[in-house]
């Protein structure tokens, strides 16, 4: 979620050890240890072919992120750049593919599911190696999920692999072959290994023992204390600036000429203050690739305009979703009559309606997004054909409906000295509300006062409060002291499953009334129901129907009024094959270890 | 030129200036808050007498701007669809000085025809010029309100100081010193997160006035207090006392008077100041907030990259301000001369 720190990270990291003199000779007594392992499995390595453009070895790529990563650990990540990092030097076993949000082999060769859907065998593919050369066998992938199972270790991957309340257990077969059981069968099935990166047991276990694995693999980490099986390990960090990854030569994807990737010699990152930062810097030549993080669509016209040697991209709506709504936590004796008045109109389904009614969409992704996005009725993006209720229509459209709704559950309206027209409710108080916004997000503070104007023909008075980002959270999630908020959440994965925390009634992101203690509504109920079965079924259509009907009640209730889900925009440099940008995240590096520097013909630098 | 020619003229401009933005509601066309979401950032448009025919018009008119085809913000002119301009036509209410309903506007399109945007229009289609003359309204009255308070708590401080001297003087003075040490930027950050969620505009305009105003006493108490305390070493001031003159009647009847001077070229520094400090609060969103136009929050749409490189005309309304910052400086300096030479 981009409005979160995202739940479950999708890369896992490593752990660092802490670098203590005595530990160079333990190293050392290590270096010896490849050279047994390989004599034990005395396979060539199994390579993953891909098919697609070749390109040639060498150069550099510069991209920005618009902070600095806070560690290379995957067992505490939680932030987006640190993701970013982490996601082009760690692996997993069974990897989504972004652009065609299918699951595919990676350090797996293969599995197999039994009947029951209880049982997942994995095959792993031979000859692997680590980055800093040590071999990977299964008592590495025994490791890494016990760190993830482990609670001490506190990873935020723990809640993916609790299934059916109990955590997933994993046994090894032999050498090669790894077993999953599961409690109950999981819906979005093999889905769950993308992003659990397989950790270097013989860099981890000591400080695993020690219990300071969240100590471990801190930026500033020596690059002989750190690796992984992702296409780039590290090289260099340099505080505040950049850090830089180097090709990792023991990576196991070959190109279709079977030539071992990645093709770039060097990942750097580059840490600059802000978004416009960002383009300045991308403009400038500085940078190859911008869209790390989504462009906004101004930045992407300004840089599409004065286009020089680059090309802006469109991959289309993301899976982005943004929403108004209002605060229907139960404040109990905490509420001021004020804000108990106001709740009582929230608390009416008629009142939501009629404001959802009254919202302009297409506006919104005229004047927010320059017509690159797409107007919403729901969670499900149009990026996200597999998932979305094609029997839902959206309706237009219409003050007068709004206002008909509005009279039928009780309000009114009543000229005020000025001559206009002001919505009062059935105790005659005016309707006036604030919406929250986060003031660093120019977005959604245009769809605040986009709404405010809407909501003005329906005599509300409205007011839009930018606030920073912290202090919004803390009003939405801890003291929840605030009327109405409008916010986006992106989510990582198409599957309905990433971000059922929005909808259980006892989730942690159920913005309108968090962490029920048990269902305060009938619908509620019925999504709490509805998500625990799409969870246990076996089906996709299974799934799909019960999913249908959750997006039906969310349409219906209306808990989350939808505005308009973003295009994922990005831009390259012409000089850059292979580029092809995705709508899950990471948008532009998912396929980094394909990106190759064409042959300087194509570059047409000023 | 005479300073005190010097003098009337720079009054008549600055009240000519000040006339049109209290008046900003005649003037603009639109209402500042009305969006026509079928036309972000239209460039301004260009005031014709002469069509493209070459034919002379008596009417001044514009070219309606089309939105080409499948882009966001790039308009072309449409010279087969001049719009002629009306005047004093009958458009959105206003109220002229806040006080009288009324519907006449200076100028507007004919009837149905496309809004007429002189200095282009702003992210959510809102003519740049009403908002500019409205933000005006807010932007000036808060610089002088504010001015006027930072005055009279200046002048009563400053002339108690400088009359009664001794421990007054100390305790006054070194507080003065504290606020001009303030940094009153955060102290006014730590005051609005006391303050509730969401003020309204009206309210959000008194707390900057009072305080901008409040913080601002100290440099006008400390010159005030200095010609306080030569005037009351006069010898006519020492005779009065001798003839059993009270202290009010003191400082009414014969030291205020000279201060009138130091007051005036103050209250001509310290407008433009708090206009720009107006400005800088709005532009950082502590200011007046949104639809509610105000120059600093027209302005703060610059922040942002992409506005700043491709729709210049946003830069538009800090030329009104420059304009009244030379204007009340120049003030300033006239008044400072018309003194001195009154002096000689």
């Amino acid at each position: 979620m981009s409005a979160f720190a995202r739940s479950s990270p999708r890369y896992l990291g490593k752990s660092l050890f802490a670098a203590v003199i005595l530990l160079a000779a333990w190293t050392a007594a290590f270096l010896s240890l490849p050279l047994q392992s390989q004599s034990r499995n005395n396979q060539s390595e199994e390579f993953l072919s891909l098919s697609g453009e070749t390109g040639h070895a060498g150069g550099r790529l510069i991209v920005s992120l618009r902070a600095e990563p806070k560690t290379l650990n995957p067992l505490i990540a939680g932030d987006a750049p640190s993701r970013q990092a982490i996601g082009a030097m760690q692996a997993d076993l069974i990897h989504i593919n972004r652009a065609t949000q299918l699951t595919e082999p990676a350090l797996a060769k293969s599995w197999t599911v039994s009947s029951d859907g209880l049982h997942y065998t994995i095959k792993m593919r031979q000859g692997i190696r680590f980055s800093d050369g040590h071999p990977m066998d299964a008592d590495d992938i025994l490791f890494s999920f016990q760190l993830y199972l482990d609670e001490n270790v506190h990873a935020p991957q723990r809640d993916l692999l609790i299934v059916g309340g109990k955590p997933i257990v994993v046994r090894k077969i032999d050498f090669q072959t790894i077993a999953f059981d599961l409690a109950k069968p999981y819906g979005a099935q093999e889905r769950l290994f993308d992003g659990l990166a397989i950790l270097p047991k013989h860099l981890l276990e000591q400080s695993y023992k020690q219990g300071k694995l969240d100590q471990e693999w801190p930026l500033s980490v020596a690059a002989a204390q750190i690796a992984g099986l992702g296409p780039y390990r590290l090289e260099e960090y340099v505080a505040g600036q950049r850090l830089v990854l180097e090709r990792n030569p023991y990576y196991w994807k070959t190109d279709a000429n079977h030539a071992r990737l990645p093709y770039l010699d060097e990942l750097v990152f580059l840490f600059v203050p802000s978004a416009d930062a960002e383009v300045i810097r991308f403009q400038s030549g500085e940078t190859d690739i911008i869209g790390i993080s989504r462009v906004a669509a101004d930045s992407f016209s300004t840089l599409s305009r004065q286009s020089r040697g680059y090309t802006m991209a469109d991959a289309g709506p993301g899976l982005e979703y943004n929403f108004l709504f209002f605060n229907m936590n139960d404040l109990g004796a905490k509420a001021s009559p004020d804000m108990a008045r106001k709740q009582k109109w929230f608390a009416n389904v008629k009142f939501r309606q009629a404001v959802s009614l009254a919202i302009d969409r297409q506006a919104i992704v005229r004047l927010v997004y320059q017509g690159r996005g797409a107007p919403l009725w729901g969670p499900v993006t149009p990026g996200n054909k597999r998932w979305q209720n094609t029997s839902l229509t959206n309706p237009a459209r219409s003050v007068d409906a709004a206002r008909n709704l509005l009279s039928t559950a009780g309000f009114n309206w009543k000229k005020d000295s000025s001559g206009e027209s002001s919505l009062v409710d059935s105790s005659g108080a005016p309707v006036e509300f604030s919406i929250v916004t986060s003031s660093s997000n120019a977005e959604r503070t245009k769809m605040a006062t986009l709404i405010q104007d809407d909501l003005k023909q329906l005599g509300m008075r409205v007011q839009v409060v930018p606030l920073e980002f912290r202090s919004l959270l803390d009003r939405v999630l801890q003291s929840k002291e605030y009327d109405a908020c409008v916010l986006g959440v992106a989510n990582y994965d198409a599957d309905p499953n990433s971000d059922i925390n929005v909808w259980l009634s006892s989730g942690s992101s159920h913005f309108w009334n968090i962490g029920q203690p048990k269902p305060s509504t009938p619908w509620e109920a019925e999504i709490d129901q509805l998500m625990e079965k799409q969870l246990g079924s076996r089906t996709f259509d299974e799934r799909k129907r019960s999913y249908d009907r959750v997006q039906e009640i969310i349409r219906e209730n209306q808990p989350l009024i939808f505005l308009a889900s973003p295009d994922i925009l990005s831009g390259t440099k012409n000089t850059i094959g292979n580029f092809h940008p995705a709508i899950l995240e990471p948008y532009v590096l998912w396929n980094v270890e394909q990106l190759y520097l064409r042959a300087s013909s194509g570059s047409a630098r000023p | 030129m005479n300073p005190r020619r010097k003098l009337v003229l720079l009054l008549t401009l600055l009240g000519v200036a000040h006339l049109v933005i209290a008046c900003g509601g005649f003037f603009a066309p639109y209402d500042p808050t009305a969006q026509d979401r079928d036309r972000p950032y239209a460039p301004p448009m260009r005031v014709h007498l002469v069509n493209s025919a070459g034919h002379f018009h008596l009417r001044p008119f514009v070219y309606a701007q089309q939105l080409r085809e499948g882009t966001f913000d790039e308009y072309v002119s449409d010279t087969s669809q001049p719009i002629p301009l009306k005047f004093f036509v009958s458009g959105a209410r206003y109220k002229l000085f806040g006080l009288i309903p009324i519907r006449i506007h200076f100028f507007d399109a004919e009837g149905d025809a496309p809004p007429v945007f002189l200095l282009g229009s702003d992210a959510y289609g809102r003519d740049l010029l009403s908002r500019t003359l409205y933000g005006g309204q807010i932007s000036l009255l808060a610089g002088l309100l504010a001015t006027a308070l930072a005055l009279s708590v200046g002048l009563l401080i400053g002339s108690l100081a400088g009359f009664f001297g001794g421990w007054t003087d100390d305790l006054l003075m070194r507080a003065a010193e504290l606020f001009l040490a303030l940094p009153w930027l955060y102290l006014l950050f730590a005051i609005r997160a006391f303050l509730p969620l969401a003020v309204s505009p009206l309210q959000a305009f008194f707390l900057v006035v009072i305080l901008i105003g409040t913080v601002g006493w100290a440099r006008p108490a400390r010159l005030i207090r200095g010609v306080v305390l030569s005037a009351k070493e006069r010898d006519y001031v020492r005779a009065a006392r001798g003839f059993g003159a009270s202290n009010i009647y003191l400082l009414r009847r014969h030291i205020l008077p000279q201060t009138w001077n130091v007051v005036l070229t103050q209250a001509a520094i310290l407008v433009p100041q708090y206009v720009l400090a107006e400005v800088t609060l709005s532009f950082l969103g502590l200011g007046v907030p949104e639809p509610a136009p105000s120059w600093g929050n027209i302005l703060s749409s610059l922040q942002q990259y992409s506005v700043l490189s491709s729709y210049w005309w946003m830069f538009l309304p800090s030329v009104a301000i420059v304009c009244f910052f030379l204007g009340y400086l120049a003030l300033a300096s006239a008044l400072q001369d018309v003194a001195d030479k009154s002096k000689i």
